[in-house]
């Protein structure tokens, strides 16, 4: 079995003994389903305390479509990396089902890793080892012959401006290279379908664009579904077509980035006052504006949101000034991610 | 079959791996030519003494081989722990390797270094004045080889167990010690006391010890050169079941 495509053709034909769900015309290609996953479940042994467990992932279901760029956005600990450990076949889950490019995730997880491309959180390479080593050693797993496996690899890095370093080492690279390097490997068998586990972390903001650049560049001249994992809402919001929210080991929400973002009752105003006593104060005048939420007031910021903050500002610094409050601080700010997060569970991703 | 291929693949990226950092190579040779000429002259006196049975080369490189094959084995869980954590062995768990070739490949290439080490070892100890047949060192190869993948399997099983280099190397030094001091590596139990020698009885490794000096003396028909390679091979099936499973339970 040996995908006989360029890497770089701009829409990519595979086999067809690949491809298990119907597939006859571009039509149905779009629209073809290629993670269905029903109650995903998994729960820790949790060390130390006796019987307890750690319940990571409690029944998750998802659906990613061929070509997709889905975002996993959630906290430090919320599930992102068991949950797509699953879908990898690193982790066996405890409940539930899921179908990866057509093959079954427990009958057949050998053929689901055949079909999948994964970048860990933790990299992929060796510090001593030469990139090119790493890349045909990786190849041949799959059983790609060597000439293909080099032939691939260079154009790959190539593709994400990484020309040069077929003979240096791993540990030599920069931080924002080696992570490339670890997508290159994850690519080098050509998969329909790649989970990419936190891609920009520890990356530069410089080195982050550019990353995200080229995972955009992924699905669009590759046709490769990107499933990603982070933590960072400005990734999940300018990369992904769609965003699944995860907390707790739960999907809290579902969407595209503007369709999220219209669940939140318009603009975050935060007020900063000088007392917390002013701060009690300014939140009674402010559930009095139009439209406006209960405020949440922490220490001596007040955070709330009203239907349309032009208007409601200059109505709201009148109403302080006659109850003689002076305010520090006004910041009005555009729905983000981060207020989702924080309308859906009280918490800020940030925390 | 795709389990040798894998492995195959696998043992080529250990191996080069291993030659880039020659030092390590080169510290596990010099080890048993130490040991051979710093230790060696000590044995040649009491070689004299009653309990000895042949010259002091006879005696003492077999108790080198063994102990080369033990140790040479026992630390390369450092290894694999390190894989771990730069993300080498998720990488080839997302693949459609052979679950027992990921382990099997590295454990191969430490056979491979423990096996060009114990010929280092025999050829200086001929330059010192060991003189045994041909037939012999080769069963001495293959000993220690033996014990090199038994040990390196359960090396690299204790490693992915427990993904920690401080739980890991306890756990070496606790097997390390009374294999070494139970088994008459560097001096024959025949000089113990009648309670050590029994206790020794129950160390596997004394017979194996046993059975490579019997070889180097020349009594090949000695029962003893059996029971030798057979807890040998007995002791490589267990670390082998032992390393696969771990390996398996890695996506558990
Ligand atoms: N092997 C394990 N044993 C016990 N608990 C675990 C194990 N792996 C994960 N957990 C727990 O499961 C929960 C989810 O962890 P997970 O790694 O999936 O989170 P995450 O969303 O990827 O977080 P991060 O953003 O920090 O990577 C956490 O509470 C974590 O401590
Ligand atoms: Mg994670």
């Amino acid at each position: 079995m040996k995908p006989q495509s360029h890497p770089f053709q701009p829409i990519r034909r595979l086999p067809v003994e690949l491809i298990a769900v119907p597939h006859n015309d571009n039509e149905a290609q779009v629209t073809n389903t290629i993670i269905e996953a029903k109650g995903l479940k998994r729960s820790f042994k949790a060390k130390g305390a006796k019987g307890k467990t750690i319940d990571a992932v409690r029944g998750i279901d998802l659906s990613v479509r061929e070509g997709e760029i889905v975002g996993f956005l959630g906290p430090n600990g919320a599930g992102k990396t068991t949950t797509l450990k699953m879908l990898c076949t690193l982790l066996a889950p405890t409940d539930g089902s899921a179908t990866v490019v057509g093959a079954d995730l427990r009958r057949d997880p050998v053929e689901v890793r055949r079909r999948i491309g994964y970048v860990s959180q933790a990299g992929s390479t060796s510090p001593e080892a030469k990139v090119g080593e790493e890349i045909v050693s990786h190849a041949r797993l799959y059983g790609i012959d060597k000439q293909v496996a080099i032939q691939r690899g260079k154009e790959l890095l190539t593709a994400l401006d990484l020309a040069e370093i077929w003979d240096r080492t791993c540990g030599s690279l920069s931080g924002g290279q080696r992570r490339r390097l670890d997508i290159v490997m994850g690519l080098i068998h050509q998969p329909r379908l790649v989970f990419l586990d936190e891609p920009s972390t520890g990356l530069d903001p410089q080195s982050r664009a550019n990353l995200w650049n080229h995972i955009r560049k992924l699905r669009d001249e590759l046709g490769t579904t990107v499933f990603l994992t982070t933590h960072y809402m400005d990734e999940a919001d300018s990369l992904s077509d769609r965003i699944l929210i995860i907390d707790h080991g739960t999907i809290v929400a579902e969407g595209t980035p503007a369709e999220l973002k219209k669940r939140v009752s318009g603009d975050t105003i935060t007020l900063t006052l000088r007392t917390e006593a002013d701060a009690v104060n300014s939140g009674g005048i402010a559930t009095r504006l139009n439209g406006a939420d209960a405020p949440v007031i922490e220490a001596n910021v007040v955070r709330f949101h009203v239907p349309d903050g032009a208007t409601a500002l200059p109505v709201l610094l009148g109403d302080l000034t006659k109850a003689g409050i002076d305010a520090i601080g006004v910041d009005v700010n555009r729905p983000t991610l981060d207020d989702v997060f924080l309308t859906l569970t009280g918490r800020s991703l940030r925390d | 079959m795709s389990f040798i291929r894998d492995t195959w693949i696998i043992f080529r990226r250990s191996m080069v791996l291993s030659l880039r950092q020659p030092l390590w190579v080169v510290i596990g040779l010099l080890q048993p030519i130490l040991y051979l000429t710093l230790f060696g002259p000590l044995l040649q006196t009491i070689a004299a003494t009653s309990g000895f049975q042949g010259d002091a080369w006879q005696v003492f490189v077999p108790g080198l081989l063994v102990q080369l094959g033990i140790f040479g084995g026992l630390f390369v869980g450092f290894g694999i722990i390190a894989e771990w954590r730069s993300g080498v062995i998720d990488r080839q768990l997302v693949s459609p390797a052979a679950r027992t070739a990921i382990i099997a490949g590295r454990t191969l290439r430490d056979v491979v270094v423990i096996t060009v080490q114990a010929i280092v070892l025999v050829g200086a100890a001929f330059f010192l004045g060991l003189r045994v047949p041909v037939g012999a060192l080769l069963i001495g190869l293959v000993l220690v080889a033996l014990l090199g993948a038994a040990f390196s399997f359960i090396s690299n099983a204790i490693g992915m167990a427990t993904k920690s280099e401080d739980a890991l190397a306890p756990m070496v030094n606790t097997l390390a010690l009374p294999i070494l001091l139970l088994s008459g590596i560097l001096l024959p139990m025949t000089l113990a006391p009648a309670w050590l020698q029994i206790v020794a009885n129950f160390n596997p490794f004394k017979h194996i010890v046993e059975a490579l000096r019997a070889v180097f003396l020349g009594q090949f028909d000695s029962p003893i050169v059996w029971i030798g390679l057979l807890l040998a091979v007995v002791l490589v099936v267990i670390g082998a079941w032992v390393g696969s499973r771990v390996l398996a339970a890695q996506t558990k």
